[in-house]
Formats: C-alpha cells, sequence, structure tokens
C-alpha cells in the first residue's frame, strides 16, 4: 500500500520542481503561489478522499461521496451569495471563504434536524435528508445563477468548477488543524467502519452504538468537507475515485482504506492541479473540471474491467 | 444464564406481530421457533438480540432489562445469526468472521485470542478454505456458513439464528443442526427460528409454536408437533411416524 502511494507523492514533488523550473522568470514569486497550492491541493484532497471512505462506509454506498449529503451544495449557496451581494471580506478573509463555510454549518444542521428521530438515525434516513437539502439547495443556487448580473455570474460559474487557489500557508496551515485531527480520529475508529459498512443490524449486534456512530461520522465528514470547500469550492470525484480504486487493490478493511485514501487522494489532487495549470499554459483548467473529466473514463474502465471482480 | 419475557408485545404500525409473550429462554437448552409467515418469529429473535426496540413489555437476559444491557457487555454474551447478509464492499470471509470479535477488543488491532477464535470457528464452519476470498464470491449456502462462524467466534453464551439452514444442502444442514446440538451440549443456549419441522423434531429439546402473535403451544418436541397442532396452525395435514425410534412427520400432497 505504501508503495502504491508514495511514489505518487513522490510524483507531486518532481511535478511542481518540473514546473518551476520550466515556467516564468520570476522565481520568488512563484515559489509563493505554488508551494501553497501544491500543499492545499494536499491537504483537500487527502481530506475528501477520507470523507469519501467514511461516507460509503456509514451510507453503506459504494457510489457515496462527500457531497452525497449536501454539504457541497449548501456550501456553494453560501459562496453564491456572497458573490450575488457583492460582500468582499469579513475578519480579514474573502468573504466567500467564510459564507461558504457558515453554508455547510446550516445544512450540517438542517440535515441533522431532519434525520435525527428521537436522538436516532438510520443510513436512510440520513440519506434522505441530505439528499433532500442538496436538492433545494442546487434549486436556489440555479435561481440566483438566473438572475445575476453578468459578471456575479461569471465568478459564481468559477467558483462552482472548483479550484486549488494560492492561500496564504498561514491559512493552510490553519485548514490542516482543523482537518488532519478529524481524518486521524476517523481512522482510529476503522474497525467501526468496518462493521457499519457491513450492516447497521450487525454492527450493533457487535457491540457498536450505531446511531451514534453514524451522527459522529455524519458530523466529521461535514466538517471536513465544509472545511475543503470554503477555500477549493466543489471538486468531484477525489472522494468517489479514490476509495473504489483503492478497494480493487487493498480491499475494504478500513484500517488499511483510509490511510491510502488520503494519501492517494492527496497525490492525486496535487498532480490534477499541476496538470491543470500547466496543459493549456497560460490559461487554466479549473481543477473540477479535470478531475471529472478524468473520472468519468475512470469509471467506464473499471465497469467494463470489473465484471471478474465482482463489483456490484 | 437465560432470557426471561413478560408480556412482550409488538407492533409495527397498527398490525400486531407479537401479543403478550410470556415465556423463557434457557442455557443448555435448543429451541426452535416455528410458525407461520409473519407469525412474529423474526420480530421475537430481534427482541432478543436486543436490534429490535419500541416493544412493549419486559425482555430480560441474565436479570437485567435488554434495553439496560451496555452493548458491548452484551454482544459478548449474545450473538444473532441473521437469515442472510448483504455486502457491498470486497471484504473477505476471514474478515467477516474476525468482525464477530469486535465485542472483545477496542482499538485499532486484533488481540492474540483472536485469530484462535477466528480459525477454530471458521474450522467447525467448514469454511477455513474460503478464508481469502471476496465474501460475496461465495453461494448461499457459503456466505450463511461464514456468518455462522462469525457469531461462533464471539464466543457467545446464547446463539439466536433466524432460518440458519435456509441454503444449505443437506450435508451441511445436519452439520449446522449437529453443530448447535453441541454447543447446546456444551452450555450455550440455542434458540433458532426453523420452518423445517423435521429438524426441529430431530434436534430440538423444546419448540415454541408461534401463531398469530401468540404461544400456541410450547414444549417437547413430539408434544407440539402433532398432527392437530399441525392441521390447527398450518392449515396442513401430516401424519408423525416414528422409524427406528425416530419421529418424522409426513406431508399430505
Amino acid at each position: 500500500m505504501a508503495a502504491v502511494a508514495c511514489p505518487l507523492i513522490g510524483s507531486t514533488t518532481l511535478d511542481y520542481r518540473r514546473a518551476f523550473a520550466g515556467a516564468s522568470p520570476d522565481h520568488e514569486i512563484l515559489f509563493y503561489v505554488r508551494l501553497p497550492r501544491v500543499a492545499l491541493a494536499l491537504v483537500a484532497g487527502g481530506t475528501l478522499a477520507t470523507t469519501g471512505v467514511l461516507f460509503q462506509a456509514i451510507l453503506r454506498e459504494p457510489l457515496a461521496e462527500p457531497y452525497t449529503l449536501g454539504i457541497s451544495s449548501g456550501s456553494s449557496l453560501g459562496a453564491v451569495l456572497a458573490i450575488c451581494f457583492g460582500w468582499q471580506s469579513a475578519l480579514g478573509l474573502p468573504a466567500t471563504w467564510l459564507c461558504a463555510f457558515a453554508g455547510a454549518v446550516v445544512t450540517l444542521a438542517l440535515v441533522l434536524l431532519i434525520a435525527l428521530e428521537r436522538r436516532r438515525m438510520s443510513s436512510f434516513t440520513l440519506l434522505l435528508a441530505g439528499v433532500s437539502i442538496n436538492s433545494i439547495a442546487m434549486a436556489s443556487i440555479l435561481f440566483l445563477h438566473n438572475v445575476a448580473t453578468f459578471s456575479q455570474s461569471f465568478a459564481i460559474t468559477r467558483w462552482l468548477m472548483g479550484g486549488v487557489d494560492a492561500v496564504p500557508l498561514r491559512v493552510i496551515a490553519g485548514l490542516a488543524a482543523v482537518t488532519l485531527p478529524v481524518c486521524a480520529a476517523i481512522f482510529a475508529r476503522s474497525r467501526d467502519w468496518n462493521l457499519l459498512a457491513v450492516g447497521e443490524e450487525w454492527a450493533v449486534v457487535r457491540g457498536l452504538r450505531a446511531s451514534r456512530m453514524l451522527v459522529a461520522g455524519y458530523i466529521a465528514g461535514s466538517i471536513m468537507t465544509g472545511s475543503v470547500t470554503a477555500f477549493t469550492g466543489p471538486i468531484g470525484f477525489i472522494g468517489l475515485i479514490v476509495p473504489h480504486a483503492l478497494r480493487i487493490a487493498v480491499g475494504a478493511d478500513h484500517r488499511i482504506l483510509i490511510p491510502c485514501s488520503f494519501l492517494l487522494g492527496a497525490a492525486f489532487l496535487a498532480v490534477c492541479d499541476t496538470l491543470a495549470r500547466t496543459v493549456l499554459a497560460p490559461t487554466e483548467i479549473p481543477v473540477g473540471v479535470l478531475t471529472a473529466l478524468l473520472g468519468g473514463p475512470f469509471f467506464i474502465w473499471l465497469l467494463k474491467s470489473g465484471r471478474r471482480s465482482l463489483w456490484l | 444464564m437465560s432470557y426471561s419475557l413478560q408480556h412482550v408485545g409488538m407492533r409495527y404500525g397498527d398490525r400486531e406481530v407479537l401479543r403478550d409473550i410470556t415465556t423463557h429462554f434457557d442455557a443448555a437448552q435448543l429451541t426452535a421457533i416455528a410458525g407461520p409467515n409473519g407469525a412474529g418469529k423474526s420480530t421475537l429473535i430481534g427482541i432478543l438480540a436486543g436490534v429490535r426496540d419500541g416493544f412493549a413489555g419486559v425482555c430480560a437476559y441474565a436479570g437485567r432489562d435488554i434495553r439496560k444491557w451496555p452493548r458491548r457487555a452484551l454482544a459478548r454474551r449474545v450473538a444473532l445469526v441473521p437469515q442472510s447478509l448483504r455486502l457491498d464492499f470486497p471484504f473477505t470471509a476471514e474478515q467477516v468472521v474476525m468482525m464477530g470479535r469486535s465485542p472483545y477488543s477496542k482499538g485499532l488491532f486484533e488481540a492474540p485470542g483472536d485469530y484462535e477464535a477466528v480459525e477454530r470457528a471458521m474450522r467447525i464452519t467448514d469454511v477455513i478454505e474460503f478464508r481469502h476470498r471476496d465474501f460475496r464470491s461465495l453461494s448461499g449456502g457459503e456466505r450463511q456458513r461464514v456468518v455462522l462462524a462469525s457469531a461462533l467466534a464471539q464466543s457467545p453464551e446464547f446463539l439466536l439464528l433466524d432460518e440458519p439452514a435456509t441454503y444449505l444442502d443437506l450435508k451441511h444442514q445436519v452439520a449446522v443442526y449437529r453443530l448447535l446440538r453441541d454447543m447446546r451440549t456444551s452450555g450455550v443456549g440455542v434458540v433458532t427460528v426453523t420452518h423445517d419441522l423435521n429438524t426441529a423434531l430431530t434436534y430440538a429439546d423444546r419448540v415454541v409454536l408461534l401463531y398469530g402473535g401468540g404461544i400456541a403451544a410450547d414444549g417437547a418436541p413430539a408434544g407440539v408437533l402433532t398432527p392437530v397442532n399441525l392441521e390447527r396452525i398450518f392449515g396442513v395435514h401430516a401424519i408423525v411416524q416414528a422409524t427406528h425410534g425416530r419421529a418424522w412427520i409426513a406431508y399430505e400432497a
């Protein structure tokens, strides 16, 4: 497993150096732009992949991903509102970040409110609540997009495509300080996710307080997704592809799957971001577009070749 | 260590599935629960296992209300073998069996005793040769034996089964019931839902017939599975014969 993940991290640094060497004359500036981007990509990619694994386990749904439960659209709605109302910044941070995060928090609260019944929750109700909020948020975004001015519309579209921007390193450090411990905590509960991934009744009968773990997992996953999405916008497919590909290679045990997913997700996003800014230089392809472009064909390939490895 | 049920009732919506069940299940006894479809058998097993809530009355295990039992502590004593299991992820058979050890070890790693318990359970249920295979690639019967192994790995005092022999071929049906009987002899309490009345006749110490949400008959197999009861409860005309000292039920075709 380390053999799969490490070379990929290695190549990220290599890519970075290649781009660094081959690109522009002002190395100082590039250093302060490229490095933060790679750092953010690593943190964001790793977090998204881990959340993907987590949500797939707690929903018992191989096609689940960090955005299944509405966090992405809720947080996007926050950002879109910020753009539409022309808010620039508060507390020294861009308004879009703050509003996106606030959107994620509100979504989290709403879904929990809907899905919790007498302090219990099942995967099914969680999924339904998440999907409904998702749908409402998406509708609101489309509406706002429709009535926005031209420049607002452009900003909205750009945000929705997702991108790894040059964020100050200390902010990334702050993000990492939030998401990495949560990822570690998720990893610590790997055996519990194993149980939940098989079945709720199965888990309960083996001593797990399934409802509690579901809620905890959802909150943790939402914190991670919300935090990342606040900075990068919605970047799809990482949370979906990475766990799938790894399960085929290393199996379904979360004690192996989670660390590997984190590493592979981090490397994958860093590579994608590097490609996104170098392939069509000097234009940049939004990272979200690239991950989707890579993700689609990957799934088709998986479907076609996966007949032997009983996948569904 | 035994179960005591007092006036247990359960409704789903306005459908009453169990009505005023008062009975007990003891250790070192193999009880078969039988009855027509919809009689409440699976619900009863669910209540005993602590996975069904919202029932009226009291279900107590070892003197403590099942609702007050801490989950892990209960899991170390009572194991449930469900009728079927659907997996969406590529766990191996061994990993599925190993999950039966979760009530015993916290943290990320298995304890040394876990591997032995798993190995033993897999040998007893004759699934050791599948250990590294994807659970989903096994046949229905093989899966059922793996699930049984997972329950055995839990080292339970009480084993609850919901139709354990559904997909099993004859050889393994006999093997499972022999295993249940051995466990009973070694002190484990076994309660199994079964549709197969002949195995109930052969292996069970006690048969409980559920009908219309209540207990219609309860006692030694020969006394419960009589032609009269079979006609009354299942609506089937049958005769009970004995050959070489073994009783069996012949249904009218």
